[in-house]
């Protein structure tokens, strides 16, 4: 018998053998993948190969995957309260035991440890996760009557919420550049977090700049590292080689990578989507294959070593014993710290990253500006109402390019060392990945997005590991969970009838 | 000696070999694009994880005792193939389906997002080096001799390009001539409109993405036989270069894939006979974007009308 509960949702009396069938056949193809890459390892033992079997833990995914789907087979039937009784204590069980051993001191605690299913931290603290995010969405289900939110409903809320941090922006943009520039004067900052604020900006720096090609121009480029690598070359050459200094190559390096963004960009631009993006990619890996093999001019897989600091805007060096040159110290006179250089690239890659964020906000009051994102709505309009396609793309990709040029100079300024490793298609797609969680086109969701995917595994050293697989999860569940972006946003640049005035209604 | 015949007829031989490899997983980027119109980018993962399968049935059988080298391939080639496929349509059906009515843009994020994440699922699994085994066929005949420069084809080579001109036959009869193949070139022409008259849109695409995971993975385990060393990254470039075949080639047309790779096959191998080895990717690439260039359609393919 069924019983209505709400206007359209119908609670259909719970079939327990189809809920079994269908939870045994999760269970088997969770078996079917788990068995072969997760059941057997392939070790690599002296005279050959050995394989390792790890049999319990297929078993154990297996019972995982037949009790989660059995919990969202109830919440889809409308049936949340066993789920939403379950789920609490079973995360509360499973984080008392993870910290055991800080409540119960090691030697009980490592008997605790015992019970839990994998004896991996990180796998277990997933595992948590995803008992958490049942028991949410059960709650949810309570109280909704609802298992989760339609698409539809998701969209309007997550703009509401992407709506209300750019709003948020205004106030919180001023806020988070007060706590950037005074963060190396905090009690709290050591060189560690000094480092790691540089690291955060120089994605921050980057995530602008290829905000500005996939963003407001809506060109998928996968290979923004090869401009990076441009920059980060152009500098170290002409630093090693010519004994140029840094304020120098600086212009010559971003123009470099322009320049090679306009050459590229030139003949692929008019395709399309998806043939855009895999031509980029091409491109990034043949940069990189030529960094790697043209010995005689990037040193090959060996790198250039020695790449100079930067001084303080040429009139004083970063040094104990500066020599001819003034020193640092001695300028200001203060005592010789090693940590002012660092406060120094602190200072000058957020100075660079602001001119790339202020740039890209002037530029789309701009003509050219309007252009591009009108470029990305709708290419065929655009091209009837007579913008040139091609030259508008190409200055997007230019100048996209040419910021990563500087980004790359700082990088190589920076480390003192760069080889085409640190410049692989990961690097690219860990860019665009900040991009698209911050919501293609928001600034301030760009640096939520750099903090957030940069900052926070610096932290988690010991999950380094473990970084590029959350990655591609998160990114993969980010798309499922809104296609847009996570944070996007996008009220209309200009308006027919003012602000306030919804088109339509009376003026 | 880069001037004789033989050296021609050798590299020949290399090309069409390393060809029938590209061919065989490009024939699953052409078909997903033919049918739902998007990239997948996770598709040398596949094959990458077609060829850990691989190694690990071949180990497993070792350690069985099953030595008849005959048997033990048919084995693997039926294990891995069976898995792989779940591999396939569970990307299909997790990742993918729920995307199907989405922008372009975030179906290909998902499947960037996918293909980072399972490479470093095999990575953590299976760590990070090399996995070299030892070779399972050896010998061949001689083809051709010249001043003391023998050309030999080896059975291994033989085999690869037997079981992927086999493949071909019968993955082309099941699209021209079966109910399947019907529904996929239905879909393939309107989604929509397929569906109306009773084709079931969701399965078609699924046993898409499961031929396509199936071929891969042959194509993960004729890589693992022929050069017989994989790790869990082989899958990047793989994918990339079989992409350019498929495009190359004529995307969405099953035999355009085929001449697609066999083609990239040959230039790579030439390449790297008559000029050098490391800039073969680069040859690679660069034809890749003089295709799109001045033949976006491909060899075979067909225009691209675009409507307002």
């Amino acid at each position: 018998m069924a019983v209505a509960v709400a206007e359209d949702i119908v609670v259909r009396p719970l079939n327990m053998a189809a809920l079994v069938r269908e939870a045994s056949i999760t269970a088997l193809v969770v078996f079917a993948l788990a068995i072969s890459l997760v059941g057997f390892q392939v070790l690599d033992v002296p005279g050959g190969l050995a394989i390792r079997t790890r049999f319990v833990d297929v078993g154990m995914v297996m019972v995982l995957a037949f009790f989660g789907r059995v919990a969202l087979i109830l919440l889809r039937e409308h049936r949340p309260r066993p789920v939403l009784i379950v789920t609490p204590v079973l995360a509360a069980i499973m984080l008392v035991l993870l910290l055991s051993e800080t409540f119960f001191g090691v030697e009980t605690g490592s008997v605790l440890k015992q019970f839990l299913p994998f004896q991996d931290p990180v796998v277990l603290w997933g595992v948590l996760l995803v008992t958490i995010v049942l028991a949410v969405r059960s709650a949810y289900a309570h109280t909704h009557m609802n298992s989760s939110m339609t698409l539809e409903e998701r969209e309007v809320r997550m703009d509401q919420i992407g709506a209300g941090v750019q709003r948020a922006a205004r106030l919180l943009g001023p806020v988070l550049l007060l706590f950037a520039i005074t963060l190396p004067f905090m009690p709290f900052a050591d060189r560690r977090l000094l480092d790691i604020g540089i690291l955060v900006l120089t994605y921050v720096m980057l995530g602008w700049g290829l905000n500005i090609v996939v963003g407001l121009a809506g060109l998928l480029d996968l290979g923004y590292v090869a401009f990076y690598a441009v920059g980060a070359y152009s500098f170290a050459l002409l630093a090693t080689q010519m004994d140029v200094s840094f304020w120098v190559a600086l212009p010559f390096a971003g123009l470099m990578a322009g320049l090679a963004g306009v050459i590229l960009g030139f003949p692929v631009l008019r395709l399309r989507g998806d043939y855009l993006a895999i031509v980029t990619l091409g491109f990034g890996e043949m940069v990189r294959v030529i960094l790697l093999n043209w010995y005689s001019f990037t040193n090959g897989p060996d790198g250039i070593s020695g790449i100079p600091r930067p001084s303080f805007f040429g009139f004083a060096e970063f040094r104990r014993n500066a020599g001819d040159t003034t020193a640092f110290h001695d300028m200001f006179g203060l005592e010789f710290a090693s940590v002012h250089r660092i406060i120094f690239m602190f200072y000058l890659i957020l100075g660079m990253a602001l001119i790339v964020n202020v740039f890209t906000m002037r530029i789309r009051k701009l003509p050219i500006g309007r252009a591009w994102e009108a470029l990305r709505e709708d290419e065929t309009a655009c091209r009837s109402l007579g913008i040139n396609p091609r030259n508008t793309k190409l200055t997007a990709f230019g100048i996209g390019a040419m910021f990563a040029g500087f980004a790359g100079s700082f990088f190589a300024t920076r480390q003192g060392f760069i080889s085409p490793e640190s410049f692989t298609f990961i690097e690219s797609a860990v860019i665009l990945a900040i991009v698209v969680l911050g919501g293609f086109g928001s600034q301030v969701g760009v640096v939520i997005a750099a903090v957030l995917l940069i900052g926070l595994p610096e932290f988690f050293r010991d999950l380094q590991q473990y970084r590029m697989l959350a990655f591609g999860l998160a990114m993969v569940l980010i798309m499922l969970w809104r296609p847009a972006g996570l944070l996007a946003h996008r009220e209309p640049t200009l308006r027919l009838f003012g602000r306030n005035k919804k088109p339509g209604t009376s003026s | 000696m880069q001037h004789s015949f033989a050296y021609f007829l050798d590299q020949l031989i290399n090309g069409l070999t390393l060809g029938s490899i590209y061919g065989l997983i490009a024939i699953g980027y052409t078909m997903v694009y033919g049918i739902i119109g998007m990239i997948n980018f996770a598709h040398g993962e596949i094959f990458m994880i077609g060829a850990f399968i691989s190694i690990i049935t071949f180990l497993l059988l070792g350690m069985a005792g099953v030595t008849w080298v005959p048997l033990a391939l048919i084995i693997v080639l039926v294990v891995a193939m069976t898995l792989t496929a779940i591999y396939g349509w569970t990307l299909e059906r997790v990742a993918y389906r729920p995307l199907r009515r989405s922008p372009r843009l975030a179906a290909l994020i998902t499947a960037i997002g996918m293909s980072i994440f399972l490479q470093n699922y095999v990575q953590l699994l299976q760590s990070a080096r090399n996995k070299p085994m030892q070779p399972v066929i050896s010998g061949g005949v001689q083809v051709f001799e010249q001043q003391g420069y023998v050309v030999s084809l080896s059975y291994m080579q033989m085999i690869i390009m037997v079981v992927t001109v086999a493949l071909m036959g019968i993955f082309t009869t099941v699209i021209v001539r079966t109910t399947l193949g019907r529904a996929q070139r239905a879909c393939e022409q309107d989604r929509d409109m397929a569906a109306l008259i009773g084709v079931n849109v969701d399965r078609t695409i699924s046993l898409t993405f499961i031929m396509g995971a199936a071929l891969a993975s042959v194509a993960g385990l004729m890589f693992l036989l022929y050069y017989g060393v994989i790790d869990f990254y082989i899958g990047f470039l793989a994918g990339i270069k079989a992409f350019t075949a498929a495009v190359l080639g004529g995307i969405g047309s099953l035999p355009g894939a085929m001449l697609g790779g066999l083609l990239i096959g040959l230039i790579e191998a030439f390449w790297s006979g008559y000029f050098t080895v490391e800039y073969k990717d680069v040859a690679a690439f660069s034809i890749l974007v003089l295709v799109l260039i001045f033949r976006p359609t491909g060899l075979l393919g067909k225009p691209d009308i675009e409507k307002v």
